[in-house]
């Protein structure tokens, strides 16, 4: 009866940790941009300068915060209709056949490369592309890193599309299919209404993903610190300030750097929040 | 009745507009996966040998007369490779044992409101950037336990960022295990912890290492969070309170580095492998546990 009653204790306490692990990360974050937020005031959400020359130091997360919600949201539109597509046809058009799992497979390794290579492909492939067509002289800027992002979210958004459209129960569909309806008519009055939550949800998840991007988003972003004008023009992300200014900073810089890392931190996991409680209320 | 034959062959010709635009959209969809691949083998096969594996990353100096000579580049990617294995290896005594353990906790207490809160928590926590776990672990470790970028704070961040994926790949796991195998357990008086032990654990196993092996492949080949705690090094380190490379901190490296720019397909090409073997295997296991 004891060692039940330890064991007991045991997984408790180790349950403990995640909470503790989260909440310290929460305290320490908050704790490192004290001096940001004391300097600035609420002033740092809503300025874009960006100066550390020495003595006349200014930060501003403004820009960073809007070339984070640009990207994502421009990466997000266009892994929509491949994503929602790719979901289809692995759930619905060819479901149980041999052409969706090497569909599926090939989806789920995109989810497997890393964000430098991701970064390095944009670099080095997608970049000269953009140059030749003319899109902007550098081939660097929201643009590219956007698609670069969509194609790095799509596996996302698509496994889960795909558990939600299979999930939709054959006898809906059937009945339809029995009033005439073709499969478009189908899918578009049956299984998209009724998965409608569930899918959502994946994208709100799969955009969660964008806004954290770093390393791919760093090396085609073109890491200009103002708010990018056009979809063509460079700026920069709150990931990848980070990771660009973190290597020389120290006091107000790197402050408002953890500030930055705390407003990302708050961005991603209210995002993520929204979507798992859309998917728990779905199922 | 013409109208009636219309009406219909327009529907049947939206139906079958809309299965080629979803099977084309589809297409382009697995398309840049063919692109990437293929362009890290064709790039990247060349500067793959034994060397790569066995020799540390050359300095600009001697990058530069092979290029320029139009030899391959001499050295390899060894430094990184044990760092990798280092710091995933520290990440992973960090993050297994404790993951598997709430993972039990919360399939043992499914209804408790507590239990929900660790639950949201750990999804929450999947959702972190990883360049936040990456500061969060300069903060931690690098500023008050090992006074400098360390292989140590690079494995923290990794280990921070497993944790809650093997959480929930455990709790899954274990949620399809039949109950009356535990049950059976109880009934002939076996103590709590070996029904974890001996029954739960065992019986679950093939879901726990797919789990775990996919959380690996995660965060092996993570950047962002390294950038900010491990730093990299030139030689091979295996003190994990020293400055350490990894092999996607040496891409990193050698795409700064004009002179060295052939070295990042083939390692590029050797870390998409690891992951992708990983994976591979993963879903072996999860397939042979399935029959």
């Amino acid at each position: 009866m004891k060692s039940e009653k330890l064991t007991k204790v045991i997984l408790f306490l180790s349950s403990l940790t995640i909470l503790l692990v989260a909440s310290g990360m929460i305290y320490s974050l908050a704790g490192g941009s004290v001096l940001a937020f004391k300097t600035f005031g609420i002033k740092f959400i809503y300025t874009s300068v960006w100066n550390p020359t020495e003595g006349s130091e200014n930060y501003g997360a403004l820009a960073f915060i809007a070339g984070t919600i640009i990207t994502s949201v421009f990466a997000l539109l266009v892994c929509l209709p491949l994503a929602l597509s790719t979901a289809l046809f692995i759930g619905e058009y060819y479901r149980d056949k041999p052409v969706s799992r090497i569909v599926g497979t090939m989806v789920d390794l995109l989810a497997g490369i890393p964000s430098i290579v991701y970064g390095l492909w944009g670099f080095y492939v997608l970049r000269p592309l953009i140059v030749d067509l003319g899109l902007s002289p550098q081939g660097y800027g929201i643009f590219t890193s956007g698609i670069v992002l969509a194609i790095m979210i799509i596996p996302y958004a698509t496994s889960i599309s795909t558990e939600i459209i299979k999930m939709v129960p054959n006898d809906l569909k059937e009945a339809a299919y029995s009033l005439g309806a073709t499969r478009l008519e189908v899918i578009t009055n049956v299984l998209i209404p009724n998965a409608r939550s569930g899918i959502f949800a994946s994208f709100i998840l799969a955009f969660g993903r964008a806004l954290g991007e770093t390393m791919a988003v760093t090396m085609l972003i073109g890491n200009a610190n103002v708010v990018p004008e056009s979809l063509f023009a460079t700026g920069n992300t709150m990931a990848s300030v980070i990771a660009n200014q973190f290597g020389e900073a120290d006091g107000l810089k790197l402050s408002s750097l953890i500030a930055i890392g705390l407003l990302l931190f708050i961005i991603t996991a209210l995002i993520n929040a929204a979507g798992k409680f859309i998917i728990k209320r779905f199922s | 009745m013409t109208d009636i034959i219309k009406t219909g062959n327009i529907r049947a010709a939206k139906n079958k507009a809309f299965a080629w635009i979803v099977a084309i959209l589809s297409f382009i969809t697995i398309f840049p996966i063919v692109l990437i691949i293929s362009k890290l083998i064709i790039n990247g096969y060349k500067q793959i040998n034994l060397a790569f594996f066995t020799q540390v990353g050359p300095d600009t100096m001697e990058a530069m007369t092979a290029v320029s000579g139009g030899h391959v580049i001499p050295g390899g990617i060894l430094n990184g490779i044990a760092g990798t294995l280092l710091m995933v290896l520290l990440a992973s005594v960090m993050a297994i044992p404790l993951g598997v353990i709430i993972g039990v906790y919360l399939y043992e207490n499914t209804t408790k409101r507590y239990a929900a809160v660790v639950r949201d928590v750990s999804d929450v926590m999947q959702g972190v950037p990883s360049i936040v776990l990456g500061l969060i672990s300069y903060l931690w470790v690098v500023k008050h336990v090992t006074h400098g970028y360390s292989a140590l704070a690079g494995a923290s961040a990794l280990g921070i960022m497993m944790l809650p994926l093997i959480i929930r790949s455990t709790e899954e796991t274990l949620k399809m295990i039949p109950v009356s195998i535990k049950e059976a357990g109880f009934a002939l008086g076996v103590p709590y912890h070996k029904i974890i032990l001996r029954v739960l654990i065992p019986t679950g196993f093939s879901g726990l290492s797919t789990g775990i092996l996919l959380a690996i492949s995660r965060v092996i080949g993570e950047t962002a969070p390294l950038m900010l705690t491990a730093l990299g090094s030139r030689m091979v380190n295996l003190n994990i309170e020293q400055p350490t490379s990894a092999v996607p901190l040496l891409i990193w490296e050698f795409y700064n580095d004009p002179n060295m720019v052939d070295l990042i397909w083939s390692s590029s090409l050797f870390l998409m492998g690891f992951v992708l073997t990983l994976n591979i295997i993963s879903k072996r296991i999860a397939a042979k546990s399935k029959k």
